[in-house]
């Protein structure tokens, strides 16, 4: 699968934005995750899904709604942290190496349309400016 | 994740990420990458292992002292994931008169509801309660002996019936196994152990030769099976 993966078209993306952060403890620190991770009641991510679902800080009752089966899950399964690594973001901040834990983290599905355009205009920019009203300076990615 | 990563970072916040695939954060690289040598769907790489997981973090943070990017670092560990079956005690046989992928699925129901318990949530319910598993197996039972699909009396679009059956079976075997197996043995024993592995495969191939349409069954299970 991996193999797959590497070989999927990806679009011209023009110049490499870059932000050079604030010290990482005193750095506010949000994941941002494509494991499509929801709580229970939030709506069903779908097969084309290109939105995002919001994570609360303190919430571990987290269910795996991807569509794709060409991954593992069981990884998953066992431990949240191996993919959504909020308790390890927790020890962190407890011991000062990172500044704070963001209140809200991200889910998406890894969805996108050949043009990109849900993500570059939508979603995308929705999910940023979210992450900006919590103030968080710096983001963890973890795609699956 | 690439191009996530390239907008959050053009809004003004630093951005790293954790890649499993080297290829992808090399033609498309996000503003800092760990790439990190480890089965997909783990990007911190061991569940149950939070040592190594803080290892992948402060590898992963390190790179925000970077001044310009794109940054590509490798973590040095790999994880290898092989296909041989784990080792997982199934029920055995109760009642002849079910299907076996219906017997088996009765037979892990205490595993799944104690793992429930543990938990608190279950990934089952995309289409399926876990009172459903029973009949969905039995229709897939159906289709695999080769009644139509559609008329077999699967509730659902099979894919997220496969993936409800998948988390169900997961769930319960994770009460039953001593830690994380590694990610392909898991697999492997869901497809190759168990009766509902095998049926589910069974009804897949069922479906393609009875000219479903592709993403019905196609999707059904891992592209490799």
């Amino acid at each position: 699968m991996k193999s797959f993966a590497a070989g999927v078209p990806l679009p011209d993306m023009g110049a490499l934005p870059w932000t050079t952060p604030k010290p990482l403890a005193e750095a506010r620190v949000a994941i941002v995750t494509t494991a499509a991770l929801h709580l229970a009641d939030d709506d069903r991510f779908t097969n084309d899904d290109t939105t995002f679902r919001v994570l609360p800080r303190e919430r571990r009752d987290l269910m795996l709604g991807h569509y794709s089966p060409n991954f593992d899950r069981s990884g998953f399964g066992a431990d949240l942290d191996v993919v959504f690594p909020i308790d390890r973001l927790e020890e962190l901040a407890a011991r000062g190496v990172i500044g704070s834990v963001a209140p809200r983290h991200l889910a998406f599905a890894g969805n996108q349309e050949d043009t990109l355009s849900a993500i570059r205009l939508d979603s995308g920019p929705h999910a940023a400016q979210l992450l900006r009203d919590d103030a968080v300076d710096v983001v963890l990615l973890t795609p699956v | 994740m690439c191009v996530l990563s390239r907008i959050i970072e053009a809004a003004g916040i630093a951005t790293v990420a954790l890649m499993s695939v080297r290829e992808v954060a090399e033609r498309l690289p996000p503003p800092r990458t760990l790439y990190g040598n480890f089965p997909l769907g783990r990007p911190l790489g061991r569940p149950g292992d939070p040592e190594f997981q803080h290892d992948v973090l402060a590898r992963a943070f390190g790179l925000l002292d970077a001044e310009s990017g794109p940054v590509l670092a490798d973590h040095p560990v790999v994880i290898e994931s092989d296909d041989v079956p784990m080792e997982c005690a199934l029920p055995p046989r109760y009642n002849p008169s079910l299907p076996p992928a219906v017997d088996e699925a009765l037979g892990l129901r205490a595993a799944f509801d104690r793992r429930l318990a543990q938990r608190g949530v279950t990934s089952v319910g995309r289409v399926l309660t876990p009172d459903d598993v029973p009949d969905a197996l039995a229709a897939l039972a159906r289709i695999a002996d080769g009644t139509k699909w559609k008329e077999a009396g699967l509730v659902g679009d099979p894919v997220r019936v496969s993936h409800d059956l998948r988390a169900y079976y997961d769930e319960a075997a994770q009460e039953l196994v001593d830690r994380p197996p590694d990610a392909g043995r898991f697999e492997a024993w869901f497809y190759e152990e168990t009766e509902a592995g095998r049926t589910l495969l069974a009804a897949r191939a069922q479906m393609q030769e009875q000219e479903a349409p592709f993403p019905l069954w196609f999707y059904m299970a891992r592209a490799t099976r």
